[in-house]
């Protein structure tokens, strides 16, 4: 029955690290070998599970940042000051150490490359990692469907993926706002995305788009506000929130 | 035991005996939902209880908060992994506007403003342990926190308590809403860490 297929599916298996790249001083992309990974969609998240060798258990959230890749699935993790399990995660956490993580989990915040309306990816600080995933996608499957990303961040050390970001791809159209510093040679005021960022950078309502925010509470309030004020259409707006609670 | 990190220790247990297992005191009261916080005018806002024979009953704006309502103080936790203690909220009862229905139905399906669905045992929203709140720490409730109104069920996760709440559905069977459609567990104790189905 579907009920047992799903417990299996969300059954938690160990992983281990594989590879791991440093996005930037304080996010680390991480690699891991999955035997038995029944695949996921982009924009999906799984549950990492860390266990200490007094049996304490902690477990977090984290978005798939890659598309299905059979046994092998990418997490990018901001570290959290303080942070219980992102700072194991991205500092002592090393090559061959297992984690369980169950999952794929979420049906909703997912792009498939089916789907045929306009994409507006808007991501806030890490809010990127689900976003990349479907960014991702798009490229993987060749197909037309037109994406815009628009990707808020504070200063351009803080940029995820910026290699891969830094190439063009037909069909992707990318829009940096920075809110605290510029990249050098940029001449604009550091400023938080408003409604003339988004009446440039967006899609016009009328085309239909699917938007998807991700990033802090705040972040994705502000935006989804404003992009249901700029006349799109509530249900094709989808959010994540996620990164510190307090903005 | 699972499978054991090595290094990983952990952070210092808070052994508060009110935090279910895997869950941190937030002081701050976090925002999660699933697309854009509806903006909901009590002008023009309504509140329905349907039965399974589809009997409808419905109340405005002024009928809803002149009921008798309560003033309550309870913690509440959310599957992403905080709880809060001591939430102070005014509502009305869901007893009150459930209690004297002539129904048969087991499960309740709550329907949300802008959609959002979840689903319920009925029995767990009688008897004083569910309520359509308004007011959250004395004030009105603002619709970040699902303003004008919300359903609150604090002993399950809180993506069972719908915000923007718009009715109440009666049902003899039950049905996954709109978590629970993408996996999250059908009931949602958070003391059983039920957090997905098979949990
Ligand atoms: C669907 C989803 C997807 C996500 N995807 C990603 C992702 O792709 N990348 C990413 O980096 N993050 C992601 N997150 C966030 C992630 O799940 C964690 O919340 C984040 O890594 C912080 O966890 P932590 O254990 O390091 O910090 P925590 O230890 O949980 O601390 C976070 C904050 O909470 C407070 N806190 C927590 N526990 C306590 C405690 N016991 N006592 C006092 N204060 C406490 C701390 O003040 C701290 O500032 C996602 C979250 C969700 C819900």
């Amino acid at each position: 029955m579907a009920r047992t297929a799903v417990s299996g599916r969300l059954a938690w298996r160990v992983a281990r690290l594989a590879e791991f790249r440093d996005e930037t001083p304080t996010a680390r992309t991480l690699v891991f070998d999955l035997p038995g990974w029944p695949g996921h969609l982009a924009g999906q998240h799984v549950d990492v599970r860390l266990t200490a060798a007094d049996g304490y258990r902690a477990q977090r959230s984290y978005s798939l940042a890659a598309p299905a890749d059979g046994d092998r699935i990418e997490l990018t993790v901001q570290r959290v000051a303080d942070g219980e399990v992102s700072e194991h995660l991205t500092g002592p956490y090393a090559i061959g150490d297992p984690v369980e993580i169950r999952g794929p989990v979420g049906g909703w915040f997912v792009w498939r490359p089916a789907d045929l309306e306009p994409v507006l990816l808007v991501a806030g600080g890490s809010g990127i990692v689900p976003l990349m995933a479907m960014v991702r996608a798009h490229r993987a499957a060749g197909v037309r469907t037109p994406f815009k990303l628009i990707y808020s961040l504070r200063t351009p050390a803080e940029l995820y993926y910026a290699e891969e970001l830094r190439t063009p791809v037909a069909g992707l159209d990318v829009t940096y706002v920075y809110t605290r510093e510029q990249p050098e040679g940029r001449d604009e005021i550091p400023r938080r995305i408003n409604v003339a960022t988004l009446n440039t950078a967006a899609w016009p309502a009328e085309f239909g788009a699917t938007c998807f925010i991700c990033g802090p509470t705040g972040f994705v309030e502000t935006v989804a506000d404003i992009l249901v004020a700029l006349g799109h259409d509530p249900h094709r707006i989808r959010t994540e929130r996620f990164g510190p609670s307090r903005d | 035991m699972g499978v054991v990190t090595p290094g990983f220790q952990g952070r210092a247990r808070s052994g508060n005996p009110r935090l279910p297992p895997g869950q941190y005191l937030a002081e701050d009261f976090p925002v999660l939902s699933a697309g854009p916080t509806p903006r909901v005018r009590t002008e023009t806002w309504e509140f329905t209880v349907t039965t399974e024979t589809g009997e409808k009953h419905a109340w405005s704006w002024s009928e809803l908060t002149a009921l008798p309502s309560e003033k309550f103080t309870v913690d509440i936790h959310c599957v992403t992994q905080w709880s809060k203690l001591d939430t102070r909220w005014r509502g009305v009862p869901v007893d009150t506007l459930v209690g004297g229905l002539d129904t048969a139905a087991d499960y309740v399906m709550a329907h949300s403003y802008g959609g959002y669905t979840t689903n319920l045992p009925l029995a767990d929203l009688l008897d004083g342990q569910a309520w359509i709140v308004y007011e959250y720490g004395g004030k009105p409730l603002t619709p970040e926190h699902g303003g004008p109104a919300r359903l609150l069920v604090p002993h399950l996760y809180f993506w069972k308590s719908a915000k923007w709440v718009r009715g109440l559905e009666l049902k003899t069977r039950d049905e996954p809403g709109f978590w629970e459609n993408v996996g999250y567990h059908d009931y949602g104790d958070p003391w059983r860490e039920q957090r997905y189905q098979g949990d």
